[in-house]
């Protein structure tokens, strides 16, 4: 891989050993993945935020590198932390003030487009946290790998990251023809097509016909599972998302998709209200529209749940909901929104047996860990839960 | 017996081989303050790392594996070195904060536990040494 001369300074060490490990991580992954040089990007995503998944281990890395200096030199975002007892939230609030040393804006939130980190079309980036990255190279047209949170913290310090695979316009075209042949409705319609595509795919870019989507949200969930049940990190779909023109190649596979495919996903995570003790909305987390629409079905429901209701959000989020009077709409029936946590990073097994969610990519992790899990739509779940 | 495959992460070790046929995680895989490997899926279950030149088919499991492999330096509980057929991100990430050589693109079927293997780093060669 081609350096600069400043590149060569500092892999050499010039400015500091935290520079230095931050450009050793890069060019390793550039010399892996056959990277020709770097490139500066816009701004980082960074993953491996959550006491449960990085443990003590990850908190000396962090700690090392703090105090070695390491500071991102782009605007850079967190993810999602973890919940849990008094001593987990301790070494919790470590992490995150490590990562706030670093000069990491704590926003703690997987859906970072819907706030503070929205990229335009054609910026790179290197974000980790496979949903976001599925969102903002297909949805926005912006272009970054799935990067670990290691490799995004490197790149962060650096600012730059190797010029691979989705940075390169060729490594973008479609790879897969996928035919609906069903019409999808629903946010949950979109979490099945995903769970389904993404076990079936392999690490393919596919590109969708006949995908009506009514909003954005569908998108995002589409993305969010498919990248949680398989590796795809970016997507077309015709007449919506912003490549779709320049996807395709003379040569594609094709394949269908029907509704016995989505009844089969559905069919595995339909536990009875009865082994359920709460409900999640928000995975990634909610925007102000589902927000909004869990209000409008509470007050139809009229009456409070008796499970608690769980809607992971972001901040930014969350102060419009605020702002608009759905968060105390959604409080008065039982339902609370959490900011800056995910449930699914969280050791959620300590406290429930079964989880009921609209999200693919929530129901998926949620019986990889082991609970019962009913995967049914927003609508549904508001009005029939108890 | 000489192998070359391609240089990862610099530095030199020689050791005996510890070999997986299959793929390794490092999360909830490894025991960072042991060094013992408790992936149920693993062919090498109950081994220890430590000290080793570890030898694998590639990484895979959570991203977050490469900071077992920081901990494990940390601890005196890492590999000497690493060979695999196909570097990832999780194993060349992690190799790379802990400082373990690291080796990529051999044929690890040629190689056996109890070998004797002396690894370089920088040049991506591997020699059994009898």
């Amino acid at each position: 891989m081609y350096l600069t001369k400043e590149e060569e300074l500092a892999l050499a060490g010039e400015y500091g050993y935290a520079v230095q490990k931050a450009m050793e991580i890069l060019v390793a992954l550039g010399d892996v993945y056959g990277a020709d040089r770097l490139i500066p990007i816009k701004s980082a995503q960074i993953a491996g935020v959550s006491y449960k998944n990085i443990g003590e281990a990850g908190i000396e890395f962090l700690r090392d590198f703090v105090e070695a200096g390491a500071k991102v030199s782009v605007y850079t975002t967190l993810n999602p932390a973890g919940i849990g007892d008094e001593e987990f939230m301790d070494r919790q609030a470590e992490i995150i003030k490590l990562y706030r040393r670093m000069g990491v804006d704590v926003t703690a939130t997987c859906t970072p487009y819907y706030g503070a980190n929205l990229p335009k079309f054609g910026d790179h980036l290197a974000w980790s946290e496979s949903s976001a990255v599925s969102f903002a190279n297909s949805i926005i047209g912006a272009r970054t790998n799935r990067e670990g949170g290691p490799s995004s913290l490197a790149a962060a310090i650096v600012g730059k990251t190797p010029n691979y695979g989705l940075h390169i316009n060729e490594n973008r075209k479609a790879t897969v023809v996928v035919e609906v042949e069903t019409e999808l409705k629903s946010f949950l319609d979109y979490s099945l097509l995903g769970y389904h595509l993404g076990k079936t795919l392999e690490s393919d870019v596919p590109y969708f016909r006949n995908l009506k989507p009514e909003r954005l949200d569908q998108l995002k969930e589409l993305g969010a599972s498919m990248a949680a049940t398989g590796s795809i990190a970016l997507y077309h779909v015709e007449g919506e998302t912003p490549e779709w023109k320049t996807a395709i190649r003379d040569k594609v596979e094709r394949i269908q998709v029907g509704r016995e495919e989505l009844e089969d996903i559905r069919e595995r995570f339909d536990t009875e209200w009865r082994e359920i003790d709460a409900i999640l909305i928000g995975c990634p987390h909610a925007s102000l529209m589902e927000i909004k629409e869990v209000a409008e079905l509470l007050k139809m429901r009229g009456k409070p749940l008796r499970i608690p209701l769980f809607i992971t959000t972001s901040r930014a989020v969350k102060a419009l909901a605020d702002a608009l009077g759905y968060t105390e709409v959604i409080e008065r029936y039982n339902g609370r929104l959490l900011t800056d946590v995910c449930l699914v990073v969280s050791p959620i097994r300590d406290w429930y047996s079964g989880i009921a969610t609209n999200s693919g990519k929530a129901a998926f992790y949620f019986s990889s860990f082991g609970l019962k899990v009913r995967l049914d739509d927003m609508e549904k779940l508001m009005m029939e839960a108890p | 017996m000489k192998l070359r495959g391609k240089g990862i992460v610099k530095g030199k070790a020689e050791g005996t081989a510890l070999v997986s046929r299959k793929p390794l995680s490092f999360l909830g895989g490894v025991d960072p303050e042991t060094g013992i490997i408790t992936d149920v899926e693993s062919d090498i279950r109950g081994e220890s790392v430590a000290g080793k030149i570890l030898v694998f088919p590639r990484g895979k499991g959570s991203t977050v594996g490469s900071y077992v492999l920081y901990a494990l330096a940390k601890n005196g509980k890492a590999p000497k070195a690493i060979i695999v057929e196909e570097a990832e991100t999780i194993v060349t990430v992690g190799a790379i904060i802990a400082g373990i050589p690291l080796v990529a693109g051999i044929d690890v079927s040629k190689l056996r536990s109890g070998m004797r293997l002396r690894v370089d780093g920088e040049s991506g060669e591997v020699e059994v040494v009898d």
